[in-house]
């Protein structure tokens, strides 16, 4: 399987190429046809004003000397209407170099945007199964490949295409026995250029393998540096280092090697070739055979030699595309990921009664939310009024297909009630929680929400109907008020303030440097634990969602702020349905009904006083806590 | 950039050998058009065969030296920039290595891992652009110029004219798109950023729907970057038409002045021909100079990024005579300041007097802030004091060297990592030359023995990377097993049984105190039954030390510590679980 990728991957270097200027012309085809068009009007004036000298020298110079003529009227002339043809080419290659820009620029934008909106789109097993850091460096580090590739090998390929064609031309024009010498010629050029670069080609894989392991390497042990200091471990470290840094120097030596071969190898060529034309067409035009004059011969050596120096410029050019192809496969592979399905078709809408007392649909806000429940057998169109309550039935879960991590999971809430998960880590608390919001899918079993099964509410509904305040709080660039604001996009200023305070965050916030305005960056870093967490909680608050997920955090918060968070979450929680991972002993006794989980399954259900007197699991658990 | 050519090292000769190799295959090439002249001059015009196979000879014969000449340049340049490259990602890592934990406070993981991988294969790429284009530019620009010269004085004013319109041309534009480009490269981060962000956040992000929020909001971010790209690369877009109007501008005026000249007897008609050729190879030339300038223009960010790493120089130093042994664990702290950011004001502890005796177990308890492992850092000399000292078995911490400090004083940190290989393997952390009958005994006493023996494969058992494959409390044990192969005299626990049920967590500390009773033991905890059976309890606020007695004592007289323990009383204490 995995040998068979790799052979893909060499095989598709050009496919994929391809693809890039697919991608490109889907959204710039009428510049890119502009910028050809451009590039073919200054490749005409580029070859007129290479080939001007020798006209220079055969049409005026030598009848001028032959003849003593000095009048240079008709030279002046000529002279006037090369510059006018220059000056188009001029204009030409100026608009195509600035087209081009726009072109390159925006389809790297594009790229980045597609990216983006298919990144968003991925379903969360992608992120739990793929490294960040990989994630991160196709934006970093792939996308650039294309820069170059797009703003010039591929102009400069054009230009080098079509100026060839031009010379072939006239070469054949001229004489197509000669012509025979320079196809020759490019084709033993194409061929070590097709060898080269696909042995450097080859090389380029190894290196971004092992750049891929030293990246790897370095994460892992900064990651963990501090310990490495903490048992002096840094000589070990750098020895380590040393083998897998070795790898990746050979392999980009190899790599680049072989690349900058090319260029001589074909320059030379492309001499020899040149002195070989020159033997031939001697002996041909001396001895006059095949229509040839030595004036002929004069020309092709030139002819041949624009002839056969594109392909040196292209090979030039190589090294850029063979890089830019194992970037772009990795920017696909990325946009070519299966996105979250979601084939729900319940939907979420604001509800009034009317006056008969049925729900109907509203288009303002009206704080009552209904469940749209088209029915497909007979095409009506029922509601039902958002409650909370939530079954799962007998549901079985895993990851993976062949490791069940959850079994027979049975539970049902009732509207407000609250349900709390107890167990060690690993039980599959939290996974529940995930299998609730549809961030993964049951493997068997059914989850109704409000009698409806969750698989055909549309996955944005039933997401914006359940609140979550996650273990690890993460924040956004912006400031306090906009990180509020994101669990309501409408939310006025005064709603997330109230939010605030429900949430116990309004006194820090307060004692912050602008407030409500305060800046926060980097993932909120200039916070504490405790106070990230008031601020997930007010997120999840003025959301204001008729049921939740709460993830509480085991991390050490200092007893004050503790106290805070506990009285904030119960704020939250009251008149809610909850879904509580638990680890505070008062959040446990506090709760409706406590699930002890054990390796997937739930061991043990009840109220706190229940199952006490059971004397079972959650007894051990309770009493190993504070009766050592 | 000095400090970044300084690594080349070893492979210096390699960078000259391809300068010089270059030089060589340039001077072929400069050569190469005098002989196609004779070529065509002196046997295809004369009609003289054996000329033609003479200098044909001449030229193949310069061709294959060319091509050797230009392989080997290729291939030493390709050696010395992959070189470069490798010695500048072992110069970082090994400044890396000698960082303090303040040093390291200072660079962010992902941070690091970009300036070790893309900034060094720009500085790389650039670099191996710049040998192989260096001689080569300057070499056919002057020789260019001085035939010129040569073949007609009056007609070189003309390429001046050129010459010096592309160098005011593109040095401006230049100078103009370097300073946008700077700018590009700050949008380009703040791009990254909030792509980072999006991809450790993204469970909040699905959770409350947002995806089409953050959309919008990077599509805005692209937009910034793409505008600001255009900006510059429109201004580059110049350079090449700009070329060609000089080039142009030297084919019109010297056909003009050049048929005058010939016509006028002064000039013949190959000086012509050679002129057309050397004016492109002038022009060419200064157009890979431009090309070069810009290489390293877009290179400058990331040789500014790697310096930054490569100019960080620890801030703890071993002392010149440094003391080799520990005598006991005894620890004093004489009236110490600390704050992690010098003359900040901001103290995290501040006059800190302590005194503890060899062998003492001695329990840390206070809220988040309060200063508990800012105190136990200092023991190891993870950071050093700003005022006061801190001193082990009777002697100051700096006065050790680091590494006979650190094997004594044996910590377990808070935010503790595993490393990829077996349980074996990351245990040896502690002691390399453990045997495994020692690596099981450490086992037994943190109590890790048990998970250990359930695995199937024991001790052999491979640790995924960052221990992603065992639970947090069995992690804890683990680095709690590895601190203890060290032998320490002093052991410090930093919150390192949070994760670890109250009944293994008293199983540890009773293993502790029947097998290493002369170590000294700090056990920092937010759990009152974590500490009360040690000797003492430090009672630390806010960077202070609020008390320092027994369990009983503190329990009758200390608030703090009523709060704390009343508070775990109550309920509102952790509910943990046995891993």
């Amino acid at each position: 399987m995995k040998k068979k990728k790799t052979k893909a991957q060499f095989r598709s270097a050009s496919d994929i190429i391809k693809r890039v200027i697919q991608y490109m012309l889907h959204y710039y085809k009428i510049p890119f046809l502009l910028v050809i068009a451009c590039i073919l009007i200054t490749a005409v004036a580029t070859v007129v004003g290479a080939t001007f000298p020798q006209k220079l020298v055969d049409d005026y110079i030598t009848p001028m000397l032959a003849n003593g003529s000095n009048d240079f009227s008709s030279l002046a002339s000529d002279l006037v209407q090369l510059a006018c043809v220059m000056a188009i080419g001029v204009v030409t290659a100026f608009a195509y170099n600035r087209i081009m820009v726009n072109v390159s620029q925006g389809t790297m934008r594009h790229l980045r945007d597609d990216l983006f909106r298919k990144m968003e789109a991925l379903p969360i097993k992608y992120f739990d199964t793929h490294a960040h850091g990989d994630i991160m460096s196709v934006y970093t580090n792939d996308v650039d490949t294309l820069r170059q590739l797009l703003s010039q090998s591929i102009p400069q390929i054009i230009n080098s295409v079509i100026t060839m064609t031009a010379t072939l031309v006239t070469m054949i024009v001229l004489n197509p026995i000669l012509t025979i010498i320079s196809i020759l010629t490019a084709l033993v050029m194409l061929s070590v250029t097709k060898n080269f670069s696909s042995l450097s080609g080859r090389y380029y894989v190894h290196q971004q393998v092992d750049l891929g392991k030293v990246d790897g390497f370095i994460e892992e042990m900064l990651d963990g540096q501090k310990v490495v200091k903490v048992f002096c471990h840094e000589e070990a470290a750098m020895a380590d280092f040393h083998k897998v840094n070795e790898r990746l120097r050979n392999s980009t030596n190899k790599a680049n090697g072989y690349a900058n071969l090319l260029m001589p190898v074909n320059a030379n060529i492309g001499w020899i070739s040149y002195v070989l034309m020159a033997i031939v067409g001697a002996i041909l035009g001396i001895n006059g055979l095949a229509g040839v004059t030595i004036g002929t011969v004069v020309t092709f050596v030139g002819l041949n030699k624009s002839f056969t120096n594109p392909i040196t410029q292209v090979s030039q050019q190589i090294n850029f595309v063979v890089n830019a192809a194992a970037g772009a496969q990795r920017v696909f592979d990325l946009m070519d990921q299966e996105p979250e399905a979601d084939e729900g078709y319940v939907e979420l809408v604001n509800a009034k009664e009317d006056r008969d007392g049925n729900l109907i649909e509203s288009s303002t806000r009206t704080n009552v939310w209904a469940w749209k429940h088209p029915h497909k057998a007979d095409g009506t169109i029922t509601y039902h009024k958002v409650e909370g309550s939530l079954v799962l039935d007998d549901v079985d879960f895993g990851y993976t297909d062949d490791k069940m991590v959850l079994h027979n999971i049975t539970l049902f809430a009732q509207p407000g009630q609250k349900i709390a998960f107890v167990g060690a880590t690993g039980a599959g608390k939290t996974t529940i929680t995930n299998l609730i919001n549809r961030f993964y899918d049951i493997a068997d079993g059914k989850i109704r929400y409000d009698g409806i099964n969750i698989n055909k509410i549309r996955k944005s509904d039933l997401r914006r109907s359940l609140g979550i305040v996650l273990q690890d709080t993460h924040l956004f660039t912006g400031t306090v008020m906009d990180n509020i604001r994101y669990g309501k996009l409408d939310a006025t200023d005064e709603e997330c303030i109230n939010a605030a305070k429900l949430a116990n965050a309004d006194g820090f916030i307060g004692r912050l440097p602008d407030g409500y305005q305060t800046m926060l960056t980097g993932d909120g870093a200039n916070l504490s634990q405790g106070q990230r967490q008031l601020l997930a909680i007010a997120r999840a608050a003025v959301a204001d969602p008729p049921a939740l997920i709460l993830d509480e955090a085991t991390s050490s918060i200092d007893t004050r702020t503790e106290k805070l968070v506990q009285e904030g979450m119960d704020a939250l929680m009251k008149g809610r349905t909850t879904f509580v991972i638990a680890h505070r002993l008062s959040t446990v006794k506090n709760s409706d009904c406590i699930m002890v989980m054990e390796q997937g399954r739930i061991i043990e259900r009840g109220t706190h006083d229940e199952l006490i007197d059971a004397k079972g699991k959650y007894y051990q658990l309770y009493t190993g806590n504070f009766a050592e | 950039m000095k400090k970044i050519l300084q690594q080349l090292k070893q492979y210096k000769r390699d960078t000259f050998l391809c300068i010089g190799l270059t030089a060589l295959e340039v001077i072929m090439e400069i050569l190469m058009p005098f002989v196609t002249a004779m070529v065509i001059d002196k046997g295809l015009e004369a009609g003289n065969l054996p000329a033609v196979y003479r200098f044909g000879a001449v030229m193949i014969v310069m061709a294959i030296l060319s091509l050797i000449f230009g392989a080997l340049a290729g291939g030493k340049a390709a050696s010395a920039a992959s070189g470069l490259s490798a010695n500048l990602r072992e110069a970082i890592y090994a400044n890396i290595q000698t960082f303090s934990f303040s040093n390291i406070d200072k660079f962010s993981v992902p941070g690091l891992v970009t300036r070790m991988t893309t900034d060094i294969t720009n500085v790389q790429n650039a670099f191996m652009m710049v040998i192989r284009v260096a001689v080569r530019a300057p070499l056919n620009l002057v020789f260019s110029f001085v035939m010129c010269m040569i073949i007609s004085p009056r007609l070189s004013a003309m390429f001046l004219i050129a010459v010096v319109f592309l160098v005011i041309v593109i040095g401006l534009i230049m100078v103009v798109t370097l300073k946008i480009f700077n700018q590009v490269f700050r949008r380009y981060d703040d791009l990254n950023a909030s792509v980072q962000e999006n991809i450790s956040a993204i469970r909040v992000v699905k959770a409350f729907v947002r995806e089409d929020h953050e959309n919008l909001k990077f599509s805005k971010a692209s937009k910034m970057l793409y505008d600001l790209s255009v900006k510059a690369e429109s201004l580059l877009a110049f350079n090449n038409p700009a070329m060609m109007v000089a080039v142009y501008f030297c084919i019109i005026s010297v056909s003009w002045f050049g048929a005058q000249f010939i016509v006028g007897g002064t000039m013949t008609t190959g000086d012509l021909t050679s002129l057309f050729s050397y004016i492109m190879s002038l022009l060419m030339s200064l157009m890979m100079l431009s090309m070069v300038v810009v290489m390293i223009s877009m290179s400058l960010a990331s040789i500014r990024r790697i310096s930054e790493v490569l100019n960080e120089t620890p801030d703890l130093k071993d002392p010149e005579n440094p003391v080799m042994t520990v005598a006991d664990g005894r620890i004093d702290f004489d009236h110490v300041n600390f704050s992690y950011k010098h003359g900040s004001g901001k103290n995290a502890l501040s006059d800190i007097d302590l005194h503890i005796k060899s062998g003492e177990t001695i329990g840390v308890i206070g809220g988040t802030g309060a200063g508990k492992s800012s105190l136990v850092n200092l023991i190891c000399r993870l950071y050093d004091v700003d005022d006061g000292s801190v001193s082990v078995g009777g002697v100051d911490v700096r006065k050790y060297d680091t590494e006979v400090l650190r094997d004594q004083v044996s910590v377990v940190l808070q935010k503790n990592t595993l490393f990829s290989g077996t349980i074996l393997d990351n245990l040896r952390w502690g002691n390399p030359d453990a045997t495994d009958e020692e690596c099981i005994e450490a086992c037994i006493a943190a109590c890790a023995d048990e998970f250990i023996d359930r695995m199937p494969k024991g001790y052999q058992t491979k640790i995924e990377r960052g221990g992603a494959n065992v639970s947090g409390g069995q992690k804890q044990r683990l680095c709690i097993a590895r601190a203890l192969l060290k032998k320490p005299k002093v052991l410090i626990l930093d919150d390192s049984t949070s994760a670890v049920d109250t009944a293994t967590d008293a199983s540890i500390r009773a293993a502790f105190a029947r097998q290493i009773p002369g170590t000294t033991k700090i056990i920092i905890a937010q759990r009152i039954s974590s500490v009360e059976s040690a000797d003492r309890i430090l009672v630390l606020d806010e960077g202070k030390i609020n008390a320092f007695d027994t369990h009983e004592n503190l329990l009758k007289e200390n608030e703090i510590y009523q709060e704390i323990y009343h508070s775990q009383l109550e309920g509102s204490g952790d509910f943990d679980q046995p891993a």
